[in-house]
Parts: C-alpha cells; sequence; structure tokens
C-alpha cells in the first residue's frame, strides 16, 4: 500500500511537469500547425541557463526559473522570426526540418562548450529536503517543480481562454484569414505563441535543474514525452495536455515500479499507439 | 469630391490564373449598393480584394482618398473597411460574445466595447439570449446575424457583405435583409453581394453585374430589374 502512493505521487509529480513542457509544443502545434523538433533543446537551453545562473551567480533555481521563461520567450519568438516564418508556406516538411537543423545546432553547441558531462546543481536551497506524506517520501524540489509547472499551466490556459490576446490567438488558429479582417495581425499572434510555448518550456527547464542534471541530451527523453502527451492531448488543447500528461506520467512511474524500470516508457509508447489507433485526433482537442 | 470607395481596372489571380479581368466600380458615402452575378463570377474575389485579403495584380482600390490596394486586411478594417465573408467564417469554438468582441479588437477601450455589444443585441435581439453559446452551436441564420455583427463591431464606415442569404430560408432571408437595410439607415455604407437577385435590389439603389471576371451591366436597381437581359439571366423570367 505504501509503494502504491509513493508511485501515484511519483507519477503525478512528473506528470505535472511534463504538461508544462508538452503545452508549450501543443501551442506551436495547435496554433500554427508547426512542429517544433528543437522544443527538447529549449528545454536544454533553459536547464544550462539555471544551472549556470545557480554555478556563477549563485542564484537558486528556485528563483533564475523565471529567466528561464522570459529567456525562452524571446528564443522562441526569435525561431518563428528567423526560422519558421522563412519556412513557412513553402514544402510541407520545411518547418520541421528547419527546427530539426536548430536542435542538432543547439545540442552541438552545449555539447562543444559544456562538454557532454551531467552537471548537476549542488548546495541548492530544496537540495535532497523530502517530507513524509500518507507512507510516501515526497522530494520536496520534485513537489515544488511540479506546482510551479501547474501554476504556470493554469496561467496560461487563463490568458488563452479569459483574455483578448488569449482569443485572439484562438482566432487565429481557427481560421487564420477571418482573424486577420478582425484586424488582428497574425504575424504577431505568431511571434507572440513560439514567446509563450518557449517561455513554458523555459520554465520548465529552469525548475528541473534544482534535482536533474543538465546534459546536451537532456531534451531528447523530454521532446519525445512532449511529443507523445501532445498526440494524445489533442493540438492545441491546454487541458488535455494536462490529462495526457499525467496519464503518461502515472503509467512511466507504474510499469517502471511493478513490471520493470526498464520497459516504462514501452508501456508509455505503447499507449500512445492504442489511443491514435482508436482517436487519431488525440483524447482531447480544440 | 471622389467617391468613399473607387475601384479602378483591377485584374486579379489565384497562382497566377487570372479570374478579374479588370473591374471599375464606385461606392458613395452612404450608398447601399449590390454586387450580382452567377456562381463564379468573380464576385467574392473582388471582395476580397477590396477588404485586403488579397492584392489586385494591377489596378488600384481607393478608400476615402487613400490608396489601400496594397493593404493587408488587419490594416483595411482600422481605416474603416469591414468584410464579412461569404460562408461566414465564425470563430467556431468561440461563444457569440467572444466573436463579437474580436470584431472590435482594433478598439481598446471597455466602455466603447460594452457599448457596441449593447449595440449589437440591439440591433439582433437573438444574440443577446445566446451571447455565451459556442458558434457553430447556432442556427444558420443565428450565425449569419453573428457574423454581421462581428462585422459591425468595429464601428465600419463602409460594410462588405457576401452572400448574407446562402442557406437561409426565405423568411430569415427578409429578415436579414431587413436588418442590412436598417443598418444602412444608421449611416454605414454598404457593398453587398447576392444571388437572390430580386431582394437585393429592392433594397439597393444601385448595382453591377459581373460576369467572368468583367462588369457587364450597371445601373440603379429599377434600371436593372426592369432590364431584360437581367431579368432573363439572374431572376429565372
Ligand atoms: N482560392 C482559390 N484558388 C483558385 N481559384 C479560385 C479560388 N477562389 C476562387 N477561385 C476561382 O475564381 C473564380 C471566381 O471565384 P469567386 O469565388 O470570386 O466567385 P463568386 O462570384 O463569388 O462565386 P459564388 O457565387 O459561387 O460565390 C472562380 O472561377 C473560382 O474557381
Ligand atoms: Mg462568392
Amino acid at each position: 500500500m505504501d509503494n502504491f502512493v509513493q508511485v501515484l505521487i511519483d507519477g503525478i509529480l512528473s506528470g505535472l511537469l511534463y504538461a508544462l513542457v508538452a503545452a508549450g509544443l501543443s501551442l506551436m502545434w495547435g496554433v500554427m500547425d508547426v512542429i517544433n523538433f528543437a522544443h527538447g533543446e529549449f528545454l536544454m537551453v533553459a536547464m544550462y541557463l539555471c544551472y549556470w545562473i545557480g554555478e556563477i551567480l549563485g542564484i537558486d533555481p528556485l528563483f533564475s526559473w523565471i529567466a528561464g521563461g522570459i529567456f525562452l520567450f524571446f528564443v522562441g519568438a526569435l525561431t518563428y522570426k528567423l526560422i519558421i516564418k522563412n519556412s513557412l508556406g513553402k514544402a510541407a516538411m520545411a518547418p520541421l526540418l528547419a527546427t530539426f537543423g536548430l536542435s542538432m545546432l543547439l545540442k552541438n553547441f552545449c555539447m562543444n562548450r559544456f562538454t557532454p558531462n551531467f552537471r548537476l546543481l549542488s548546495g541548492t536551497i530544496m537540495e535532497g529536503k523530502t517530507f513524509q506524506f500518507a507512507g510516501a517520501i515526497v522530494s520536496v524540489p520534485q513537489l515544488v517543480t511540479a506546482i510551479f509547472s501547474l501554476v504556470v499551466l493554469l496561467g496560461v490556459y487563463w490568458l488563452i481562454k479569459k483574455t483578448r490576446v488569449g482569443w485572439a490567438i484562438q482566432a487565429t488558429a481557427m481560421d487564420k484569414e477571418a482573424a486577420e479582417l478582425m484586424g488582428i495581425d497574425t504575424e504577431n499572434i505568431y511571434l507572440l505563441v513560439f514567446g509563450i510555448g518557449g517561455a513554458c518550456v523555459g520554465v520548465a527547464g529552469g525548475l528541473m535543474t534544482t534535482y536533474l542534471a543538465v546534459h546536451p541530451e537532456v531534451g531528447s527523453l523530454f521532446s519525445l514525452i512532449a511529443f507523445v502527451v501532445v498526440a494524445l492531448g489533442g493540438f492545441g488543447s491546454i487541458p488535455g495536455a494536462l490529462f495526457a500528461a499525467l496519464l503518461i506520467g502515472l503509467v512511466e512511474s507504474f510499469t517502471g515500479f511493478y513490471v520493470a524500470a526498464v520497459v516504462k516508457y514501452v508501456a508509455v509508447f505503447a499507449i500512445y499507439l492504442v489511443v491514435i489507433l482508436i482517436r487519431p485526433k488525440g483524447l482531447f482537442g480544440w | 469630391m471622389s467617391a468613399m470607395l473607387e475601384v479602378k481596372n483591377i485584374h486579379c489571380a489565384y497562382d497566377g490564373v487570372p479570374v478579374i479581368h479588370g473591374i471599375s466600380l464606385e461606392v458613395e458615402e452612404g450608398e447601399l449598393v449590390a454586387i450580382i452575378g452567377a456562381n463564379g463570377a468573380g464576385k467574392s474575389t473582388t471582395m476580397r480584394t477590396i477588404a485586403g485579403l488579397m492584392h489586385p495584380v494591377s489596378g488600384t482600390i481607393s478608400f476615402m482618398g487613400e490608396d489601400i490596394s496594397n493593404m493587408g486586411a488587419s490594416k483595411t478594417i482600422k481605416l474603416g473597411v469591414s468584410y464579412v465573408p461569404e460562408g461566414r467564417r465564425l470563430f467556431s469554438k468561440l461563444t457569440v460574445k467572444e466573436n463579437l468582441e474580436l470584431g472590435a479588437f482594433a478598439t481598446k477601450d471597455r466602455k466603447v466595447i460594452n457599448e457596441r455589444l449593447e449595440e449589437m443585441y440591439d440591433l439582433f435581439s437573438i444574440l443577446k439570449n445566446r451571447k455565451d453559446q459556442i458558434a457553430e452551436t447556432l442556427s444558420g441564420g443565428e450565425q449569419q446575424m453573428c457574423a454581421i455583427a462581428r462585422g459591425l463591431m468595429s464601428k465600419p464606415k463602409l460594410l462588405l457583405l457576401d452572400e448574407l442569404s446562402l442557406g437561409l430560408q426565405p423568411s430569415l432571408v427578409e429578415r436579414v435583409f431587413e436588418a442590412v437595410a436598417e443598418i444602412n439607415k444608421r449611416g454605414v455604407t454598404i457593398l453587398l453581394v447576392e444571388q437572390m437577385v430580386q431582394e437585393a435590389l429592392e433594397i439597393a439603389k444601385r448595382g453591377y453585374v459581373v460576369q467572368t471576371g468583367r462588369i457587364v451591366h450597371s445601373g440603379t436597381s429599377k434600371e436593372l430589374l426592369c432590364s431584360e437581359e437581367v431579368r432573363k439571366a439572374y431572376m429565372g423570367m
């Protein structure tokens, strides 16, 4: 029974983090039909940023995640302006390949500058802190990361559902021409969407540096999970991303514990295949 | 003094295939003018070009003295040109109110937006009861009213209406046209495209007949309604 609660909590906590990573991807995909292949590397950039901020300036990731969010907002917007915009409307695969190129560039840049070594900040405020809950041991940094992720995710959801800018984003996603007829500058909306998508993954990456090591390959697994979450949750749906991410987090922790750690991703992708076969549009969606 | 809208000899093409071969037309301030013509004649293309969704290959469009030929739609609306597109194009998953709010996207003043919302609920009382309903669940007639209201939310000087009657039962067509006449009376200049020729010319002051990308007739509504050719070609008489 204790194990069950432990596995349940672990699953929920990783699920909430996955949700924020995936939300950014989902938004870009849902609004612009663009698959950002560099999404995992955005996460890596945020992690390195917060790692070095911690290492050099001594600022804890508990605070520097804000910098991660802001910096990645600009990275996202710039990616749109310099790469996506020029590849849209060309060959169908162009934006995908262009962002794939960007992911290679970022990964290899970090490999070259920072070596492939795993780097973990030491002496952070929450380091090693745990507490007992219903017989389970809860890691404080993981819990805080999950809570912050959820709060940021709800904030983005509120922005999209309840503000005029959010309606403009939805309108652009539903019918770009009609949105322009309303006086919405859809170019700016795209820029903003890429910025917000970047900021989501930037916040997630920043928070993660409290307990996870950064290395040039760190984005790969997370981006894979994010793709599964987006496909399951439906492109552009934030509640969808949240539920799908929780599902993935739980599947991962339960199979990891009750079956074997090596098969946990097998289970994740198996669920993905089953759902995609039954409901190609995902479980949710706009 | 030149007309409010002046379209001079525009040529338009889709992917290099020409579909409009030199159309010229004028709309004076306060007028209600109709464009009629068969399917595929180029009516919507003309409207889209005026609205700024596409640009003419040659020729010019000026609105209140300003050349808008190469201005994008998100800018022309700020000058006061609002286009209610063919097929309504509501934001299907948003509510009626959210659709209307987006119609006034260029306005930041909350008070002004609320006033306009009230004006629209006054003009189309059905929308008031439905304001929190998702647009795609409205009936066809309600959707059309919502589309017109959305087009009016920017307080346009010139309203472009494309095939309002599409898919509406006759009694509703009449109601929608009454609303259009009412909007015109309230001071909005209107250029409308219609297949319901009789009904359109009844409320319009003048009309243009478009055929395969050219204007083949123009005149007052009376003249067009009396014209043997127009009656034969477009009214099945
Ligand atoms: N997006 C497009 N791509 C290519 N050709 C198009 C496109 N839209 C319209 N056309 C062509 O341009 C011509 C004019 O079309 P348009 O939609 O302007 O006609 P219309 O008079 O509005 O017709 P309807 O009464 O059916 O709405 C048609 O031959 C049509 O096939
Ligand atoms: Mg048409």
